[in-house]
């Protein structure tokens, strides 16, 4: 009896009690890491870079005296990429989303669609760069404008919204379709006054989560043409531009201090940027949330 | 009626009586066979729907009750790879000949389902969907009103009738589907174990509903509830399954027997039918 | 026979072509992805074409020698460069995101995972170049240094770390999702027999999930193969097979920006040398991600 129950005990298996521990603490530590170079990143910007956000660095031009320089034109130029990238993108990418989601046959034509969009989603954005300058710089003859970036980044985000489009229409359950369709709606009715209003919210989720993907990309529109020097902020579709990830860059390849914290202030910039739209995004999903529950 | 004599007659004799009997059919159906791609769900079936009577359809799971019902407004057509064969005539019409729109059988067929569905939206604008969709906007206030009441919700809701309808409970969620599909004056009601999912309380009163709702509207209700059939239809169809893997014929329902019901919870003339209201089988 | 038809009015529906109109319309948008790949196809092709006539592709692909102004494109230095980030950044993000994910799928409360959860999402959407901002500011001068204070400030050790971040919260997030697929039952088996945690975790749950944590570092994989700033950044621009990883090297994704960066005039060599780089990448970002899918499916398959 007496070996039964100290065999229950917790220290009957020291060994093993302890390469559990070990092996626990090795997980959190592992987790840690990836939360702790998230914490040292925003620090090493923010301590180099908060000290130059001030209005004459945010209204100010592109200059070679570090003292002068700011961030006015990739700013307008950004603010102006999103606007055209949210017009084009938004409406073709769930317009796809519903299509598939909601209209396609099974078919073949349907399943070369399904796989073309998933394997787009996984090609480099820089392959997309590249396609904008063959297709929309040269080929279209659009030049370094904005148009061609807002193009090409459009072209980058598409397959990021249609996924994320289709898991929010998926989400809706089959019983509001049927429901509408019982009571004599079209299935055009049925999707766009039950499905739609309750798949709004992860479409905008999903959407501005794309978005703010695409807004913080260089690589793409360094090769399809954007300019790092621009002398002016743009005002139409076929103006030269540039964009805060752009001018990031060309900040961070000077070996000058002044301009590491430049960078570090623009950088400060677009993620508040960024910021703004995720909690925006973050805002419509809670807003729906309680409307519907 | 001269239209009876242009179409098969395929009735059982004593169900010739029961035709005699009630004069008008809302439906005929007319060796009816519905198929998932590959697989058959029901076979072979023929019977007659009378006009304001409540006719149940019950049977062991797997015999194609639900898919027969959702052959009358066409439902199946929303299932891809879904196949119906034989007819179904509609008040003479033959239900899916090419230029009918199913849309428009649905705006005359209205349907409850299993799990009550309410759109995400307040009392009023579920009762008001299938208005808008057809376009019964007049008066839209007063047809919902009439509809609420028609369901016996009215007095629960009529104070917090722009309240999410997901915050009514789930026997009150199912008369707020019923009083969505009788806004739209349908013709027919088509019931899909509209009860399964609800407490015994809400469940007599969904019955007792179903009682004041025959004097208007014909109503077909599938349910695995014997008790339920026998307490509120007129008629009851029993199908079964048929066909196994040892027959080498896949399972599919058949219709066994279909009469009063009355006659077929007292003296069923098929053996099988006897077995299962016995409860030997299923 | 008429009559009836009347009052049942079955027949007397609008024809409906708004619901044709905006079915095609639909149809045109889901149809544009298709074209955006050709449009891909398109764009690489003709200027990789137009490059091959000009340099032999056996020097291309088999010469390690890449000094465009001398005309010398052997790409095997940029591949170096490439594979090294790659399997740098994996050796970072493999065993971190794999251990995240056990961490998350096994070990943490549902309320802990909640917070971290997102905080990874955040470190996925930080934009590439401010990894290649942090490399250079802090990774290189902060931790290099420490260890090895003659690294020099282009490296591609800098650069395989960040990149490592960069995908950590990818391998994370996917393979997490393949060890809480792995059903409840198989743990509740093993720990019926007495495993503990630790057991049930490494024995039980990781190999059954493991084709789906093939999959997810695959595609991380890919994602590092395809990134580019932080690279171009803090890898400097030498091509060079340099072992040392304080060297700087020039991946192929770096040498595409420094190009189409500088004014390389179209249709020269140089120019034409981007795009035939640009398929390269593509199709190896294209055979890792075939791999990865079936990975993925043979996971399906068991589950």
């Amino acid at each position: 009896m007496a070996t039964v129950a100290t065999s229950l005990r917790r220290h009957s298996n020291v060994r093993e009690q302890l390469s559990e521990r070990v092996v626990a603490v090795f997980l959190v530590g592992a987790t840690l890491v990836g939360l702790l170079a998230l914490v040292v990143l925003l620090v090493t910007v923010a301590r180099s870079g908060a000290g130059q956000i001030d209005v004459p660095f945010l209204r100010n031009f592109a200059s070679r005296i570090p003292e002068r320089a700011g961030i006015w034109p990739p700013l307008v130029g950004t603010l102006w990429l999103m606007g055209l990238v949210t017009l084009f993108s938004f409406p073709v990418g769930v317009g796809a989303a519903i299509y598939l989601e909601e209209f396609a046959p099974k078919n073949r034509i349907t399943s070369v669609i399904e796989t073309n969009i998933a394997n787009l989603a996984a090609v480099p954005s820089i392959i997309y760069g590249l396609l904008g300058l063959a297709v929309f710089y040269r080929a279209l003859e659009m030049g370094r404008s904005l148009l061609t970036g807002a193009l090409t980044l459009t072209l980058l985000v598409l397959p990021v919204i249609i996924i994320s489009s289709r898991e929010a229409l998926r989400a809706v359950p089959r019983s509001h379709r049927l429901g509408a369709m019982a009571l004599g709606a079209t299935k055009l009715e049925a999707v766009y006054k039950t499905v739609l209003p309750s798949a709004v919210p992860g479409i905008m989720t999903g959407t501005i989560l794309g978005l703010s993907r695409a807004i913080g990309e260089t690589a793409p529109l360094l090769v399809a043409g954007a300019a790092a020097f621009v002398a002016f902020t743009p005002d139409n579709l076929l103006d030269a531009y540039s964009a805060l990830p752009v001018q990031i860059f060309d900040w961070v390849r000077r070996p000058q201090p002044e301009f590491q914290a430049l960078a570090a202030a623009a950088i400060l910039v677009l993620l508040g940027v960024l910021l703004t739209m995720n909690s925006i995004a973050i805002l419509i999903r809670n807003r729906y949330d309680r409307k519907t529950r | 009626m001269n239209v009876m004599t242009q179409r098969p007659n395929v009735l059982a004799p004593d169900l010739e009586d029961l035709v005699n009997e009630h004069e008008t059919s809302v439906f005929e159906v007319r060796d009816l066979t519905a198929s998932y791609g590959a697989t058959p769900a029901i076979e072979n079936v023929s019977l007659d729907i009378f006009d304001k009577k409540i006719t149940a359809v019950i049977g062991p799971s797997g015999c194609g009750k639900s898919t027969f019902i959702r052959c009358f407004n066409r439902m199946n057509d929303l299932v891809a790879g879904a196949h119906v064969g034989g007819k179904i005539f509609y008040r003479g019409e033959d239900l899916y000949a090419e230029d009918v729109d199913a849309v428009e059988v649905r705006r005359r067929i209205g349907m409850v389902f299993q799990q009550p569905n309410p759109f995400p939206k307040s009392i009023y604008d579920n009762v008001a969907f299938g208005l808008r969709v057809n376009r019964m906007t007049d008066h839209l206030d007063d047809r919902v009103e009439k509809a609420l009441q028609d369901a016996a919700l009215w007095d629960e809701v009529k104070r917090k009738i722009k309240d999410p309808a997901s915050a009514l409970s789930g026997g009150q969620q199912q008369r707020l589907c019923i009083a969505r599909a009788l806004a739209t004056n349908p013709d027919v009601l088509l019931m899909d174990e509209p009860c399964s999912a609800l407490d015994p309380i809400a469940t007599t009163k969904i019955e007792d509903l179903m009682h004041e709702l025959k004097a208007d509207y014909t109503i077909v209700i599938v349910t695995h509830n014997m008790q339920q059939a026998a307490r509120v239809s007129d008629l009851t169809a029993f199908f079964s399954v048929e066909g196994s893997a040892e027959t080498d014929r896949s399972p599919r329902g058949v219709l066994v027997e279909y009469d009063t019901t009355e006659q077929i919870f007292t003296a069923p003339n098929d053996r099988r039918t006897e077995d299962y209201i016995t409860g030997r089988f299923g | 026979m008429q009559a009836t038809a009347t009052r049942t009015g079955l027949r007397s529906q609008r024809k409906r072509p708004v619901q044709r109109l905006v079915r095609v319309a639909l149809f045109l948008c889901a149809g544009l992805s298709v074209m955006v790949t050709g449009g891909i196809i398109y764009a690489l092709a003709a200027d990789t074409i137009s490059f091959f006539k000009d340099v032999e592709p056996a020097s291309f692909f088999l010469s390690a020698d890449w000094a465009p102004q001398s005309g010398d494109f052997g790409v095997l230095e940029l591949v170096f460069g490439t594979a090294i980030i790659s399997l740098g950044a994996m050796l970072v993000a493999g065993p971190l995101g794999v251990a995240t994910a056990i961490y998350l799928s096994e070990y943490a409360n549902p309320r802990v995972r909640k917070v971290i959860k997102p905080i990874l999402e955040v470190l996925a959407g930080v934009p590439t170049v401010v990894f290649g901002y942090f490399a250079l500011n802090f990774v290189t001068p902060s931790l290099l240094r420490a260890v090895y204070p003659g690294c020099g400030i282009f490296n591609w050790a800098s650069a395989a770390i960040v990149v490592g971040l960069f995908i950590l919260p990818t391998v994370a997030s996917l393979s997490e999702d393949a060890m809480r697929s792995v059903p409840t039952s198989l743990r509740h088996g093993a720990y019926g027999l007495g495993a503990s945690k630790l057991r049930v975790s490494a024995r039980v749950v990781a190999p059954a999930a493991l084709s789906g944590i093939v999959a997810a570092i695959i595609l991380g994989m890919s994602r590092a193969v395809g990134e580019t700033m932080a690279v171009a950044i803090a890898a400097g621009a030498t091509p060079q097979i340099a072992v040392n990883p304080c060297e700087s090297i020039q991946t192929m994704t770096a040498y595409i920006v420094q190009v189409a960066g500088g004014e390389a005039s179209t249709g020269s060599i140089q120019y034409g040398s981007i795009f035939a780089l640009g398929s390269t990448l593509f199709l190896i970002t294209l055979a890792l991600n075939y791999v990865s899918i079936r990975f993925v499916k043979r996971f399906r398959e068991a589950y």
